[in-house]
């Protein structure tokens, strides 16, 4: 009851986070409206990408520093959840548009359906999915969609393997088991970078050779979309798992006390998720 | 922290602060850039009551541009593209630029005092989250200065409208939204780490007040749909810029789909608008009625159950655009829904100045109007949930009439209810009574007469967003536009009475400022210390808890 309350120092990196994130909204928006603004970009992303370093390691040193109570690691948990529950339904409005497509608008537009009076609009139009001719044919669908069960299926054993080493060196820290932990984050993190690799083998592949681009129709849209997020996630989480393993390097973390693992691990899980998800609606069904 | 001893016995107020007296804080910088990275959730909740009143102004103005145009039938003042972007403008800038963030900044000032909490959880996050706003709108409001015109599809920016049709600055748009997002998300998870985590010992949930409790399922409502919101722009940004499909059929698409999308963000949204507001009113209704609170439990039931069903009615606003009939009977039934929830809330003020010893103080006076009018907007919304007669109401100036009532007389006089009510508290004087009556009256007067006509222009049929109109809506019209003038006129005693209290002029308030009412952050001084509660205060749920019997 008397024990004081921590409240952290103020400090300069939240307006500097403004300022940049700033320059990049102004940056892509002047690139995209008027073609001009490079520079606003470049320096906005260079910025964010320091100005996180830089505000990290100021909560790093402190909690280091022993300054934070157990009430403020549970605000940083809340906080952790509560994030991974806004890009959950980031997602979902991702995997909403997929669905209303599907079981809604596409059948529409061949006459289907309560509404299927839309097939008015191309008479000529049969509806299918992945949908490989697109109403209007000026827009034109893909030759022809990726295989699930290749490339896809490996991603998928790789990105569940990842879960579960990632999980065995969670217990290895608690464990106090070093080298184990580090063992096993390094193949956490080597997983996710052929994750990464072998994704983009996919993409161009399906580019040049399956006529599966951003403007393949509809299914080129949810497909690029929903695959090309994962794909970002996938991208800042293994920044995340590589700012954790050089910090299990430096000795960082202890048993009882190591949040930033278990939130990087959450965030790895949660995208691990989503990308079983993906692996079923996008590829398979 | 170093300073603790000395905020004891000295107490600085935010309106000391304001006048550039920033030497009792013993850490930090002063002077301008005080507030530039102040971690402050009272300094921080100041800087966004300041910024949702500078925007109030600007999209009042607007407003004020189209109700000069629509004086009298026929093309007087602005062009039709110009209209356009009013509206469009003056709907965004007044949902997200004022009424939401003067929403967060009461509860960056009032929560941390009402559960007994130091701060904010995540204190350096709120300072992200707030000066991303100032930003956010800086590119918005520049769209206006662009070539080809700022947005000018209407604040709900349909798509085949807003991506195929739309200006050239509409990726600025979808940017001033994005970081405008990322600023409600950031700031909803720190209101609900804050509400979870730092309550004072022995405040359980059911001892919250209910402005705490209504901004913890707002908070919720914003983490579940703002995500969506930005889900939905990024779709419009790859349409316009990189060719899918998302809003085009003819790729497989569906413009339909961005209604659909826009309006899962879009009604919880409409709750984030009000909840906090039912929050607001349920603690001024039992202070100046000295009863506690008629049905707490009750209360905070039925905020939940509006924040539930918020998501499952979000296609009674597309009622005519062509859904299957069981989705608009699915929709028209779970609308009608929400009427018990919110009827539920509005027994429970009135069976609370039931046999109360009512004064009318200002903070009461608009607490009343919002009961009243807010009902009045509800009701016309239960009309509007009627499939049916929603064919004939869409896109007319009833659903103006509609949405203005329960976000004018609504949403905005629970703020103005609660910035009276709290103003003491923030600046150690009251409000002048005498100005904040004339503002009260006047702004009455003035939001009746602009919105009531519109009901009846538009059950006669005026449809929305044009700037001509045939000869038999003139009248109404022009009672609309003289009571849009008076309106945004009044709102300048305000400014007034805000001033006058932040200088120090009028009645100095002592802790307890108002002697029928109930919560911690009566127990502080006026004005309040920068700091309040280093250590948690002792709470005793028996006498203290507004849930107690």
């Amino acid at each position: 009851m008397t024990s004081q309350y921590y409240v952290p120092p103020t400090s300069k990196w939240p307006i500097i986070a403004v300022v940049v994130t700033g320059s990049t909204a102004i940056g892509a928006g002047s690139l995209m409206s008027y073609g001009t603004g490079l520079p606003f970009l470049v320096v906005g992303l260079v910025g964010v990408a320091l100005v996180m370093a830089g505000w990290f390691r100021d909560v790093v040193n402190e909690s280091m520093g022993g300054l934070y109570d157990s009430q403020m690691d549970r605000s940083f948990r809340q906080g952790m959840a509560w994030f991974i529950f806004s890009e959950v339904m980031f997602f979902a409005a991702f995997f909403g548009a997929l669905f209303y497509v599907r079981v809604f608008a596409v059948p529409w537009l061949d006459g289907e359906g309560a509404k299927g009076v839309t097939a008015l609009l191309w008479p000529e139009f049969t509806a299918s999915w992945p949908l490989m001719d697109t109403p209007d044919p000026s827009v034109g669908g893909p030759w022809e969609v990726v295989n699930p069960w290749k490339l896809p299926l490996i991603n998928t054993l790789i990105l569940v393997t990842s879960s579960v080493t990632l999980t065995i060196a969670h217990h290895a820290l608690k464990a106090d088991d070093r080298p184990k932990l580090r063992q096993w984050l390094i193949v956490t993190l080597l997983l996710g970078l052929v994750f990464l690799v072998v994704q983009g083998v996919e993409y161009v592949e399906a580019w040049n050779h399956l006529g599966l681009t951003l403007q393949a129709g509809i299914y080129g849209s949810t497909f690029f979309m929903l695959t090309g997020f994962h794909g970002l996630h996938v991208t800042i989480g293994a920044i995340v798992l590589a700012v954790l393993l050089v910090r299990v390097l430096k000795g960082h973390f202890s048993a009882d006390n190591h949040f930033a693992f278990e939130a990087g691990a959450w965030y790895w899980h949660f995208v691990d998720v989503v990308w079983i998800g993906l692996f079923l609606f996008v590829y398979v069904f | 922290m170093a300073s603790d001893t000395s905020q004891a016995t000295v107490q600085v107020s935010t309106s000391a602060v304001a006048q550039g007296d920033g030497a009792h804080d013993s850490h930090g910088p002063t002077g301008i850039l005080r507030w530039v990275v102040t971690t402050n959730h009272k300094e921080i909740g100041s800087l966004y009551l300041l910024f949702s009143l500078a925007m109030l102004f600007v999209g009042g103005s607007m407003a004020l541009v189209i109700r000069t145009e629509l004086f009298q039938p026929g093309l007087q003042f602005i062009q039709p593209e110009f209209f356009n972007q009013m509206t469009t403008m003056h709907g965004l800038i007044m949902v997200f630029g004022a009424i939401m963030p003067a929403f967060v900044g009461l509860a960056n000032w009032m929560i941390p005092m009402q559960i007994g909490a130091p701060d904010m959880a995540l204190p350096r996050l709120n300072n992200f989250s707030f000066w991303l706003l100032p930003v956010a709108f800086g590119i918005l409001l520049s769209t206006l200065f662009m070539e080809g015109g700022g947005p000018n599809f209407g604040w709900t920016f349909y798509a085949p409208l807003s991506t195929t049709y739309a200006p050239p600055s509409t990726s600025f748009f979808i940017m001033s939204i994005h970081l405008a997002g990322i600023s409600s998300i950031l700031g909803a998870i720190n209101i609900i780490a804050t509400i979870f985590n730092l309550r004072t010992p022995g405040m359980r949930l059911m001892d919250m007040s209910l402005f705490v409790w209504t901004w913890l399922i707002t908070a919720f409502l914003l983490i579940a749909v703002m995500p969506v919101l930005a889900g939905v722009v990024t779709m419009m940004l790859m349409d316009i810029n990189f060719g899918t499909s998302f809003f085009n059929a003819a790729g497989g698409g569906d413009p339909v789909l961005f209604q659909h999308l826009f309006w899962f963000f879009g009604h919880p949204e409409v709750y984030i608008m009000i909840l906090p507001a039912f929050g607001i009113v349920s603690l001024i209704v039992p202070t100046f009625a000295r009863k506690r609170l008629f049905g707490y439990a009750s209360m905070v039931y039925a905020t939940a159950a509006i924040a539930l069903l918020s998501f499952l009615v979000w296609a009674h606003h597309m009622f005519t655009v062509g859904i299957p009939l069981v989705g608009e009977l699915f929709f028209m039934y779970s609308t009608m829904l929400i009427a018990v929830p919110t009827g539920v809330k509005i027994f429970n003020w009135i069976a609370t100045l039931f046999r109360g010893s009512i004064s009318f103080e200002v903070p009461m006076l608009f607490a009343l109007g919002f009961i009243v009018m807010f009902t009045i907007g509800g009701l016309s919304g239960v009309m509007l949930a009627i499939v049916p007669a929603d064919f004939q109401y869409h896109d007319t100036y009833f659903v103006v009439a509609h949405f203005h009532y329960v976000l004018v007389p609504g949403a905005l006089f629970a703020i103005m209810a609660a910035a009276y009510y709290w103003m003491p508290k923030w600046t150690g004087y009251y409000a002048s009574e005498t100005l904040g009556k004339w503002h009260f009256w006047l702004s009455v007067i003035g939001v009746n007469l602009t919105f009531f006509p519109m009901h009846f222009s538009g059950l006669a049929g005026m449809p929305r967003r044009i700037p001509d109109y045939a000869l038999q809506f003139a009248d109404f019209n022009m009672l609309s536009s003289i009571g849009g003038f008076l309106f945004g006129f009044s709102q300048l005693i305000f400014v007034w009475v805000l001033i006058k209290a932040i200088r120090g002029s009028g009645e100095k308030a002592h802790a307890h400022a108002w002697e029928g009412a109930d919560g911690l952050e009566w127990t502080v001084p006026s004005p309040a210390p920068l700091h309040t509660f280093d250590t948690p205060p002792p709470f005793d749920p028996l006498t203290e808890s507004p849930s107690r019997h």
